[in-house]
């Protein structure tokens, strides 16, 4: 019975002989398993995020064609519900701001008899410039680049928006 | 000849048949009752025991139960509105009124889905009140709150991907405002946004996502913390009771 090892007497001595650590075969292919499936999880949450993001979506274009200039009369601000976008025709020309209230994203509306823009879902207003005049939206509505088009239309780009406001004469 | 129904039923009871289906047999001795109860995979979560008290109104008010009978509710109504109703951008409005106007009992079912949701959220919030100021969240229960708390979640998220399927105005506002809620999340929640909308904006992506979290992921994680919800009410050892207080 003596000379009979057991494996940890056996494992004690090669540990010894090349003086690396004490590591069983069991332990290392259980290391050799955990990194497996931590490296599988982590390929697999990658490949869901890819998967779960669209890479073509069928949303509209951020640059619309808002019409010829004569069809918004002097100091007046038209809402495109389509789009999301204001064209008004200001006292220094033409400008565009967005239309999407910069608190939760409801739409907001052009209110004539108060000279203001109001948005229905918080009560945020914003006067013709775009300025917060009152309720909770955080920033002021933003300032879109406006261009005249070669063919005479307006045209408004929704996903560039102007530090400084910026008019287009006609 | 004249059996009555109670043989009647002791005969089926002991039939082979039955005996494959229910092993436990006939018999009514405490042996054959409670193993009646361990043997069937549905009784089997509750204990095979409980103490009177415990099936009275005031230690519960049955909140529990009750919010268990909605959530039944919701699966077998929503199961039938499913057979009329497409998640698509130019049919969700439409079937919803025809659900309404057009299918036979479609009102009603639509109308017992809807006032069943808004039962449960309310039978959910009353279940919590009644269990912290009763202390019953304390130990050994403790895991057994946590899980409640994400049943909560879950009820809550089912209530709002619930709400934009009518696809009207109310429904298309109100999924715009959450989900920039969710884009204030700091660092991630552009990404959050998109990945909940499946674009930049509430569209039909929106909607079929919605649609399969509504139907399929929500209700099959509310169901399987449902059952380790009920099974942790045995292992935790039944229902919160306290003493009756002497007058």
């Amino acid at each position: 019975m003596s000379n009979v090892k057991t494996q940890e007497q056996t494992t004690g001595e090669i540990a010894k002989d090349c003086g690396c650590k004490d590591s069983s075969r069991r332990e290392f292919f259980a290391k050799v398993g955990m990194g497996s499936l931590i490296v599988a999880a982590a390929g697999t949450g990658l490949f869901s995020y890819e998967y779960f993001s669209p890479n073509v979506l069928f949303e509209s274009a951020p640059i619309i064609k808002a019409g010829k200039p004569d069809q918004f009369p002097a100091g007046t601000v038209t809402l495109d519900a389509q789009s999301g976008i204001y064209l008004i025709n200001g006292a220094k020309g033409f400008y565009a701001l967005g239309a999407i209230c910069t608190h939760l994203g409801c739409l907001t509306a052009w209110k004539p008899e108060l000279d203001l823009i109001a948005c229905p879902c918080h009560g945020s207003r914003f006067n013709r410039d775009g300025v917060k005049v009152a309720g909770p939206a955080p920033q002021p509505l933003p300032w879109l680049k406006v261009w005249l088009a070669e063919d005479g239309n307006l045209m408004v780009d929704r996903s560039s928006t102007l530090k400084e406001p910026e008019y287009v004469k006609v | 000849m004249a059996t009555t129904v109670k043989e009647e039923f002791e005969r089926i009871r002991s039939t082979e048949v039955w005996r494959t289906i229910f092993r436990s047999g006939s018999g009514s001795s405490n042996l054959h009752r409670s193993q009646a109860v361990q043997q069937n995979i549905f009784l089997h979560l509750f204990s095979v025991k409980v103490r009177s008290r415990a099936l009275e109104f005031s230690p519960t008010w049955y909140l529990g139960a009750l919010t268990l009978s909605t959530f039944f509710i919701l699966i077998a109504t929503g199961i039938l509105l499913m057979f009329y109703y497409h998640p698509s951008v130019p049919q969700a409005y439409a079937d919803m009124k025809d659900l309404q106007f057009v299918v036979a009992s479609g009102v009603f079912l639509r109308n017992l889905h809807r006032w069943s949701a808004h039962a449960m959220v309310f039978l959910v919030f009353a279940h919590m009140f009644k269990v912290f100021y009763r202390g019953a969240y304390r130990p050994p229960r403790q895991f057994n709150w946590v899980i409640g708390v994400f049943l909560l979640l879950i009820t809550l998220l089912l209530s709002y991907t619930g709400y934009l399927l009518p696809w009207d105005q109310l429904a298309f506002w109100a999924v715009t405002v959450g989900s920039n809620i969710a884009k204030a999340v700091p660092l991630m929640g552009k990404q959050i946004r998109f990945l909940m909308l499946g674009g930049n904006e509430v569209n039909a992506n929106a909607l079929l996502r919605f649609y399969v979290l509504h139907c399929v992921i929500l209700p099959l994680a509310a169901i399987l913390l449902v059952g380790v919800h009920f099974w942790r009410i045995r292992k935790d050892g039944g229902l919160y009771v306290p003493e009756k207080k002497q007058l």
